[in-house]
Formats: structure tokens, C-alpha cells, sequence
């Protein structure tokens, strides 16, 4: 199925699947037949991929179509209008801002804002380097530890301006802890 | 597990899950819900295991992990039973004297209770705290006991003894009299009452029928369907076969949010073990009835909680609410006659079975048997889940439990029931909290979210904020509402830019009563109610904002303060 779909496109649009999304399709391919080819079986489908790979890349949407035997437009208007779908890869750090009535009584709004200058991206991208991605959520389900925010699967409760930079600082010190172990490895073995 | 084939079976069970556990043995409950886990529980609970063994203790005290206890603001709390010993805001550092000094010598560790700021003392026992106080934990208070992943503890605090009863020797019709006797109304919302549901459902022709749990729960700021999922998955389970029972239907579907990770899993855990022991499947207890439940991830969308909505969500479709003239007791999931209620309202269904509809008819009050969880949250001292007998009243709720504003501030408005509901005024803090009550406010029950604000909140807003919601979660279907709600976020967007005029609040108060009556579903029917109820008793607000120029709240950034009041 994908090798005919590649082999359709044009040379431009083939150029432009890199490596890594190549992969998210070739999986997609080898794990779509755990489900049945039934039309109920189209958010569960969908729910899959965007699970496993954090997005929904486009021509995996024009699979699933083939898969189940509906037209593309009707698998795209149906991952627009669930808001748990993306149509872009996320960042290696998701970064929710959870914007509920409990905490935007509580300033919830300003995190969003410390958010987006410190990462110096808006709500609903992706930094340049994949390292972050931010989104606003409409309830997580915490109100009680309002302003709540979502780091990867972490929920981190009363968020404050001066927490957001505690969070980015310490995800840039785990990284950068990460990348000495690792030179310091390729030495050992080198 | 074994597979119990029969009634007696499932007896001799329980009675076996009950021999297991003592209760007079030495157990330490540690509230592993998700806010206590924000607070980092699960090191607590690492922690008490390697303190136990190491004290050669680890066979006796059982270190268990449990849901939501609702104290969620003095989380991570342990419990430590049968005494009943709260211990609250436990850290790591704390639990090697648990260990060593209370658990094995009997000594309670004063840092580490409750510090009631009326009498200014320390509060040992968790039933003493006020928060806990005027709570009537009916449904929510097992969630204390058990380990949600154990369908064994459910059984030991008498879990499946209604559907017991109900194979037992119940009739469909009989169980429809009891709970259409009970007044159950639904807790997800409308607060239709759960018999009459039941009862078209019953009747409906055909063979095949479904039963849905919604849990959907989209409000932003209400979290209790999440917290009775994850702390007691059986409770809801048990209600749903019960329903399925009563109705006729074969097949059951649990819609949850997939944002509620931690509530698929263990709902996910609960059907397996119940399946594995014969609770769901074919000839349910040798009674012949049977049932079997699936689970279904919804997508995040808001509208979804709406009933056609979810079920064309089901269903594999955008979900698009549909015309209400066929009523879904009728026709709903794939064209059959479908009963759906909201989490809560499942759990309250053993509860009512065993103990009997006359007694359930005595708590609460006439416009709401029985008791309702609320989500205090919002600037109030004790923010967390509270279960409260209906007809209490908003300022119990927000004063005695809650423990009122904090840094002292002073009180402006609750809002309840969602971004459907509405906000209330400090001067109607006295009426009784049930369906229709709050109704009587312009407000709703909704599913229960309480959010207290404080004068640095402002009503325009908080308007604003519930009318942006709507807006962007509006499927887009009829006009009224994805038109009218761009419309009234622009008016109301002036407004907190200081733009305003008198003429838009006229132009809200006119667009109102046409989204109201010309939209089809839920959501769009109830969108204007934020509007509403903030216009109608925070007016000066609107009119400090259009004609002073002022936000008194001091949040609106384009407007100055005014004077401190």
C-alpha cells in the first residue's frame, strides 16, 4: 500500500518525506491490521498512530482511507474536529498549559504567556530544534492544583512565572547531563 | 482468577476477600490520585515499603495505594487505619518516622496533621477534620479503602452484593421501581430522572440494546467522574450491569475522555479481572443474563458530552449532536434503544440497591435525592473533591468545608455547572444546592464543578473566558450557535478592551434568547447562561467597563483599576 502511494506522488513531494517519516509509515503500514477494516474502527485507528508517533503525518491519513475504503476528506474531517489530534510532530518536551475555569481564575493565562517568551515559540508550535512543543488544553482534571500545567506525562500543580523557569532549567540540565555522559562514552569507546 | 459460576460462588468469594483482610491490622492508605501524584506520592509509597521491610514489619502493614481521597490541596495524604490517623503534605523525608515511630510505636507525628485554623490545634483523626466534616462520602468515601486495580478489595467492602441481590431473586421491573422510586436524577448535567430514562429504554421494541456510561467529563473544572473512575472503576461497573439487566441490553460501552490516562487504565483493569471472574460475559452467574463492556477513547472535543454527540462519536463520526424529535431511549447507538448516564449516576445505582430506595429517598432534598460531588476549586482555602447530601447550601459548601477565601480576600461569585452554568453572588449564598434550585439562580447543577472567585476576578472576563470556550468548541452545525458565539466573544472582547458601549449590552442581551431557542443541542441551548447570570447580577461590572473605563478586578489589562473598594 505505502510503496504505491510513494510511487504516485510527485518527485517534489517525495523529496519532501524525510527518513523519520518514512518510518512513522512504515509502521502505520505493519500495525493497521490489528484493526479491522471496519468504518468503527476509524478513531481507534487514529488514536493508534497519534499515540504512537505523537502526530497524524498526511499520507498516513490517505492509509487509513485506503484501509477502510473511505475517501481522505472524511478521515480529515474527522481528525480535525477532535482537538487530540495533530497534524504536525510534536516537540521532545510537550508542554500543555492547561487553560480550565479554575485555572484561568488562577492566572493560567500568564503561565501560557512565560511559556511563550521563554521558549520563544506561540501556543500550538513546535520549536525550530523539536526540543519543546506548547499547546493550551481546555481541562485536564486537576483543578484543584490550579494553575496546572503538563510536561510530557508529568502534571505539575501550582505553576508559578518563576516554576516555569525552574521547569525549563531542569529540563536543559537533564539534557545537558545527557549529551556529557554520551561524549564522555563515545571517549571510553573511542 | 477463577471464574465463579454461581451466586453462591460469588458469596463464597467475598467472604474469602473478606477473611484475607483483617480489619483491625495496621494499613496505611496513600491517596495515589492524580493531584497527589503531581505532589509525588509515588516516592511515599516506594518509601513506607523499604521503611516496612526494613523494619521486618512488611508482613504485618500493608502500605495501600488508593484513589482520590479529595483533599486534594493537602496531598500526598496517607491515612493510616483502622484509627483513621490523617497525615497530610507527607514527603519523603517523613517516612521513616511513619514508620519507625508511629507504626511500630503508636506515636502520632503532630507536624504532620491537619492544622485547623478556627481552633488553631492539630486534628488527628481524618473523620474530625472539617473538611471532611459535613461531607456524606456515600459514593466517593471507598475510594479510601480500596486499591482500584483489585476487583478483590471491591468485593471485600461488599462490592457486587447489589448485583447480587439483583440476580438473586429481582425481577427487570422490580429493580425499574426501585430506582424510579429512589428519584434518582442524572448527574452528568440535566438531572433528568435516571427511572424514566430507563423505563422508555425498557420498553422500547427490539432485541438488541446498549447501555453508556459518559464519561466525557469536558466541564473545565470538574474532575469527579475522573476521580471515581480511577478510585473505583467497579462501583460504575456494577451500576452498568444493573442498568444493562434492568433494560435488556447485551452490550455496554464506557466513553472516558483520552485525556484521563490513569481512569482507561484502571477501567481497562476492572473490566479484565470483572470478565475473568464471570461478572461480564455470557451467563453472568449462571442467572442467564449476559453482558459484556467495552471501552471507547474519546477525542477531546466538549461537545462530545452531549448524548448524540458521544454516540456519533462511537459510532466512528464527527460528533455532531442530532435532532432530539427520536428520543435515544428509542434509537440511539447504531439505531438501537440506548440508555446513557454520566459516571456518577452509575455509581449511585448499587448504592440504592442495597440499601434500598426509601432510605436513599431521605437524603438530600426534594429537588435532589441523595448526595453530589462537587469540585471546589478556584480561590477557596481547601480546594479538592467534596460529597455533600443535597440541599445544603453554597456557603456550607464554601465556608464550613472549603474553609472560605484565602489571604483575605473578600468573596464575589461561585460559578457552577460549567460553562453552561452561571455565576452566583455572595447575596444567594444561603439557597439550598440541588437541580432545580440552582436553576432558579440561572445557574445549573452541570456535572458539578464548583469555581469560588474572589474580588480580583472579573465577571466581563469570566464571561469572556466561557464564552471563548463555547466558541471554539462549538461543532459548527447550526448557525445560532458557531455565528452568535464569534459574535459575542467580539462584543464581549471590546468590553475588556474598554470599547465597549450601552449598545452591546442590549446586542447580548437580544442575541441571547435566539441562540438559546434556535440551536439544536445542549451546548449551544445553554451558551448564553455565562452572559446572562454575570449581566444580571454583576451589572455595575459591565458598566464600570463601558462607562468608567475601569476593571474593579484589576484584570483586564487595557482598563485602569479604579479605586480599591
Amino acid at each position: 500500500m505505502l510503496e504505491q502511494l510513494l510511487a504516485g506522488l510527485e518527485p517534489s513531494e517525495r523529496a519532501a518525506i524525510d527518513d523519520e517519516e518514512l518510518q512513522i509509515l512504515k509502521d502505520v503500514e505493519a500495525e493497521m491490521p490489528v484493526f479491522a477494516a471496519e468504518r468503527s474502527q476509524l478513531l481507534p485507528i487514529l488514536q493508534h498512530i497519534q499515540g504512537r508517533h505523537g502526530y497524524l503525518p498526511k499520507l498516513a491519513l490517505q492509509m487509513v482511507a485506503d484501509y477502510l475504503g473511505v475517501t481522505i476528506g472524511k478521515v480529515y474531517g474527522i481528525a480535525t474536529f477532535y482537538n487530540q489530534f495533530k497534524f504536525n510532530p510534536p516537540g521532545r518536551n510537550p508542554i500543555k498549559v492547561c487553560l480550565g475555569t479554575a485555572c484561568h481564575v488562577k492566572g493560567g493565562e500568564i503561565i501560557l504567556e512565560n511559556f511563550e517568551r521563554r521558549l520563544e515559540i506561540t501556543e500550538g508550535q513546535t520549536s525550530p530544534d523539536r526540543e519543546y512543543s506548547l499547546e493550551r488544553v481546555a481541562c485536564i482534571g486537576c483543578c484543584a492544583l490550579a494553575p496546572a500545567v503538563v510536561v510530557g506525562d508529568k502534571v505539575e500543580a501550582y505553576v508559578t512565572p518563576s516554576k516555569v523557569e525552574g521547569i525549563i532549567t531542569e529540563i536543559e540540565v537533564r539534557k545537558a547531563m545527557a549529551a556529557r555522559e554520551q561524549e564522555r562514552n563515545e571517549a571510553a569507546n573511542g | 482468577m477463577k471464574r465463579v459460576e454461581n451466586l453462591a460462588g460469588l458469596a463464597a468469594f467475598r467472604k474469602a476477600c473478606q477473611a484475607e483482610r483483617d480489619p483491625e491490622r495496621t494499613m496505611i492508605a496513600v491517596c495515589t490520585g492524580t493531584g497527589c501524584q503531581a505532589h509525588g506520592c509515588d516516592r511515599i509509597v516506594e518509601g513506607l515499603r523499604r521503611e516496612l521491610e526494613q523494619a521486618g514489619l512488611d508482613g504485618k502493614v500493608e502500605v495501600k495505594t488508593t484513589g482520590c481521597h479529595g483533599y486534594c490541596e493537602k496531598g500526598p495524604l496517607a491515612v493510616i487505619r483502622p484509627e483513621g490517623i490523617l497525615y497530610q503534605r507527607v514527603k519523603e523525608k517523613h517516612v521513616a518516622d511513619i514508620v519507625t515511630r508511629t507504626i511500630a510505636n503508636g506515636e502520632v507525628l503532630d507536624k504532620l496533621l491537619y492544622f485547623d485554623p478556627q481552633s488553631k490545634q492539630r486534628i488527628k483523626l481524618e473523620k474530625d477534620v472539617p473538611f471532611y466534616g459535613l461531607q456524606e462520602r456515600l459514593v466517593f468515601g471507598d475510594n479510601g479503602y480500596i486499591d482500584p486495580h483489585s476487583i478483590e478489595d471491591y468485593l471485600a467492602i461488599g462490592g457486587y452484593q447489589a448485583l447480587e441481590k439483583v440476580l438473586g431473586g429481582l425481577s427487570p421491573e422490580a429493580v425499574l421501581k426501585e430506582i424510579k422510586l429512589s428519584e434518582l436524577r442524572g448527574r452528568g448535567g440535566g438531572g433528568f430522572p435516571t427511572g424514566r430514562k430507563w423505563e422508555s429504554a425498557k420498553a422500547a421494541p427490539g432485541a438488541t440494546k446498549y447501555v453508556i456510561c459518559n464519561a466525557d467529563e469536558g466541564d473545565p473544572g470538574a474532575y469527579m467522574d475522573r476521580s471515581l473512575l480511577e478510585g473505583n472503576p467497579h462501583a460504575v461497573l456494577e451500576g452498568m450491569l444493573i442498568g444493562a439487566y434492568t433494560v435488556g441490553a447485551g452490550a455496554g460501552y464506557v466513553y472516558v475522555r483520552n485525556e484521563y490516562p490513569q481512569a482507561v487504565k484502571n477501567l481497562g483493569i476492572a473490566i479484565a479481572s470483572a470478565r475473568s471472574l464471570g461478572l461480564l460475559g455470557d451467563n453472568i452467574l449462571g442467572s442467564g443474563f449476559s453482558f459484556d463492556l467495552f471501552v471507547s477513547k474519546g477525542g477531546g472535543a466538549f461537545v462530545c458530552g452531549e448524548s448524540s454527540a458521544l454516540i456519533a462519536s462511537i459510532e466512528g463520526e464527527v460528533g455532531e449532536p442530532r435532532a432530539k424529535h427520536i428520543h435515544m431511549a428509542e434509537s440511539g447507538l447504531w439505531g438501537k434503544p440506548t440508555v446513557l448516564n454520566n459516571v456518577e449516576t452509575w455509581a449511585n445505582v448499587p448504592l440504592i440497591i442495597r440499601r434500598g430506595a426509601e432510605w436513599y429517598r431521605s437524603l438530600g432534598s426534594p429537588g435532589g435525592r441523595g448526595t453530589k460531588i462537587f469540585s471546589l476549586v478556584g480561590k477557596v482555602r481547601n480546594t479538592g473533591l467534596v460529597e455533600v447530601p443535597m440541599g445544603i447550601s453554597l456557603r456550607q459548601i464554601i465556608f464550613e468545608i472549603g474553609g472560605g477565601i484565602p489571604k483575605g480576600r473578600a468573596f464575589k461569585a461561585v460559578q457552577t455547572g460549567g460553562p453552561s452554568g452561571g455565576c452566583i453572588p455572595e447575596a444567594q449564598l444561603d439557597m439550598p444546592v440541588d437541580f432545580d434550585e440552582l436553576m432558579k439562580l440561572g445557574s445549573m447543577m452541570g456535572s458539578g464543578g464548583m469555581i469560588v472567585m474572589d474580588d480580583q476576578t472579573c465577571m466581563v472576563d469570566v464571561a469572556k473566558y466561557f464564552i471563548g470556550f463555547l466558541k471554539e468548541e462549538s461543532c459548527g452545525k447550526c448557525t445560532t450557535c458557531r455565528e452568535g458565539l464569534a459574535r459575542m466573544y467580539e462584543i464581549l472582547d471590546r468590553i475588556t478592551r474598554g470599547e465597549g458601549t450601552m449598545a452591546d449590552l442590549e446586542l447580548l442581551e437580544e442575541m441571547a434568547p435566539v441562540i438559546q431557542q434556535a440551536s439544536l443541542c445542549g451546548l449551544g441551548k445553554t451558551a448564553p447562561n455565562p452572559v446572562l447570570s454575570t449581566l444580571h447580577w454583576f451589572r455595575d461590572e459591565y458598566l464600570a467597563h463601558i462607562n468608567d473605563k475601569q476593571c474593579p478586578a484589576g484584570v483586564c489589562q487595557a482598563l485602569s483599576r479604579g479605586e480599591e473598594k
